[in-house]
């Protein structure tokens, strides 16, 4: 009880920080401190699935696109510093803040005793699978269709940075290009711990059809791997035009889709799984889905295209 | 056994809290970067202890993940506060 | 035996979170950053080798035991190479200075 209220604390306290602190590489930070600190109080609820996506995704890889963007808008911050907003606006902020965080206690407190909820019908059909993890079940079976809109999303996202790129530079190399001492320390962190987190990646993948897991997270390693690599300068980014890298992001939403259109042919509904071949399918859907989410996350810490290309 | 761990998880995060405050506050960017490293052993200490005492063994893979993006995080901040402003076409 | 095991286990934990306070206490009272950044780095590491130790006892079957000394090596491990390159950007002459 004491710990509990303790991390609660904690926690909030570092969310006033963030919102109030100078400057964005403070804000930054402390945005990413919340969401290390946020994975403990999953871990808390026990719900380590989270946990995972949180430290993963909502801290690491969302701190490393915060960063960048932190960068670019170096030039813009001390003007941006020196606005002050009115009172006002600052009044009409924090009543929307206190609604909507009134709206969501009130929902919490005030559900039903016992909480209507379909884990029961969720573990026992998850034999049928061959699954032994809940979450997966719903992600790659029950509710697939959110996770293939999902990748669809990411995809979206990325087109949208490409987008921003200007006209000399169309269709060129991602983001600068970092040269690191090949002797330094820079190359020496990479070429350690790379390796590793591929390893650690990999089986997070694997062990996610039992235990806390999936493609999601593991995705989110080897794409931070990969950006590792290339703040190191070990590789550096393929340019956007090349065609194998378009048909690499594109390759697991693409999968999944055929996945789901067969599912009509073999079970009757889209992305409906016939019953011996479930674990298969899922497979073969997993697979392609993690290379093209970690190189989609990779190209969107990398940012827009900013040389030309060859 | 589970509430000694309990309770030596809410001592070592209380260190972090009170490291975090010391980090956070100093004037200037250059004690800031540190903040993914004090999160990366105190957050994982915190962790492995928590996922002991309420017997949630995934706790390990979290905490294997933290480190990794602990590191990662580290890495960017110290690059990013090294980033050059020109960039080479 | 369990008895053994679990007194081990409070002795190291114990022990862990000693050293934790100590790079706490370094960490306020250091001048500067590089010292904050030393007692940051050793002794918190160490107070995770300890509490990893002090868990090792508890955990049934080598997986779980490797599991665990595979975290505490590669923390250590990262953050051995990490905080040098922390260490260059926040010393004098460094970015910040």
């Amino acid at each position: 009880m004491a710990f509990d209220a303790g991390l609660a604390v904690l926690v909030l306290g570092m969310a006033v920080w963030t919102i109030t602190a100078r400057g964005t590489f403070a804000a930054v930070v402390g945005f990413v401190a919340y969401g290390l600190l946020l994975a403990l109080v999953w871990v808390r609820l026990a719900a380590p699935d989270v946990a995972l996506t949180e430290a993963a995704l909502g801290s690491g890889i969302t701190g490393g696109l915060l960063l960048g963007a932190s960068a670019r808008l170096r030039p813009t911050e001390a003007p941006a510093t020196g606005e002050t907003m009115g009172i006002g606006l600052r009044v009409a902020a924090a009543a929307l803040c206190v609604l909507v965080a009134a709206g969501l206690a009130a929902i919490v407190v005030l559900l039903p005793e016992p909480a209507p909820t379909l884990a029961p019908p969720v573990a026992a059909n998850m034999a049928a699978l061959g699954l032994a993890n809940p979450v997966t079940a719903v992600l790659m079976a029950y509710r697939a269709i959110d996770t293939l809109l999902e990748t669809v999303v990411l995809l979206l996202a990325l087109l949208g940075v490409w987008s921003l790129a200007p006209d000399r530079v169309w269709g060129g190399f991602p983001g600068p290009r970092h040269d690191a001492d090949p002797h330094g320390l820079l190359t020496f962190i990479a070429q350690l711990l790379v390796p590793i987190g591929l390893i650690v990646g990999i089986h997070i993948f694997w062990v996610g059809s039992v235990a806390p897991g999936g493609e999601f997270q593991a995705a989110t390693i080897l794409a931070a791997m990969w950006i590792l690599a290339t703040m190191a300068g070990l590789v550096d980014d393929p340019p956007v035009n090349r065609r194998w890298l378009r048909i690499l992001l594109v390759a697991g939403p693409a999968v999944f889709f055929a996945v789901g259109f067969a599912g009509w042919a073999m079970a009757g509904a889209f992305l409906a799984y016939p019953a011996p071949y479930a674990k298969l399918l899922i497979l073969t859907i997993e697979i392609p889905v993690t290379l093209s989410i970690a190189a989609t996350l990779a190209l969107l810490v990398a940012g827009p295209p900013e040389r030309a290309p060859p | 056994m589970a509430d000694f761990l309990l309770a030596a998880a809410g001592f070592v995060l209380a260190m972090v809290a009170l490291g975090l405050v010391r980090i956070l506050r100093g004037p200037g960017d250059a004690d800031r970067i540190m903040a993914a490293q004090l999160l990366g052993t105190g957050g994982i200490a915190a962790l492995l202890l928590l996922g002991e005492a309420m017997s949630v063994p995934a706790a390990v893979d979290v905490a294997l993940i933290l480190a990794l993006l602990a590191a990662f995080v580290s890495v960017t901040f110290a690059k990013g506060a090294t980033r050059t402003e020109v960039d080479r076409v | 035996m369990s008895l053994t095991l679990d007194v081990l286990t409070v002795l190291s934990v114990c022990a862990g979170a000693f050293f934790f306070l100590a790079g706490t206490v370094g960490l306020l009272r250091f001048p500067d950053a590089l010292g904050r950044l030393h007692a940051l780095t050793k002794a918190d590491n160490l107070g995770l080798g300890l509490i990893v130790l002090g868990l090792l006892f508890q955990v049934e079957g080598p997986s779980a035991a490797l599991k665990l000394i595979s975290v505490w090596f590669l923390t250590l491990l990262a953050g051995a190479t990490v905080t040098q390159l922390l260490a260059r950007t926040a010393r004098p002459g460094g970015m910040f200075e």
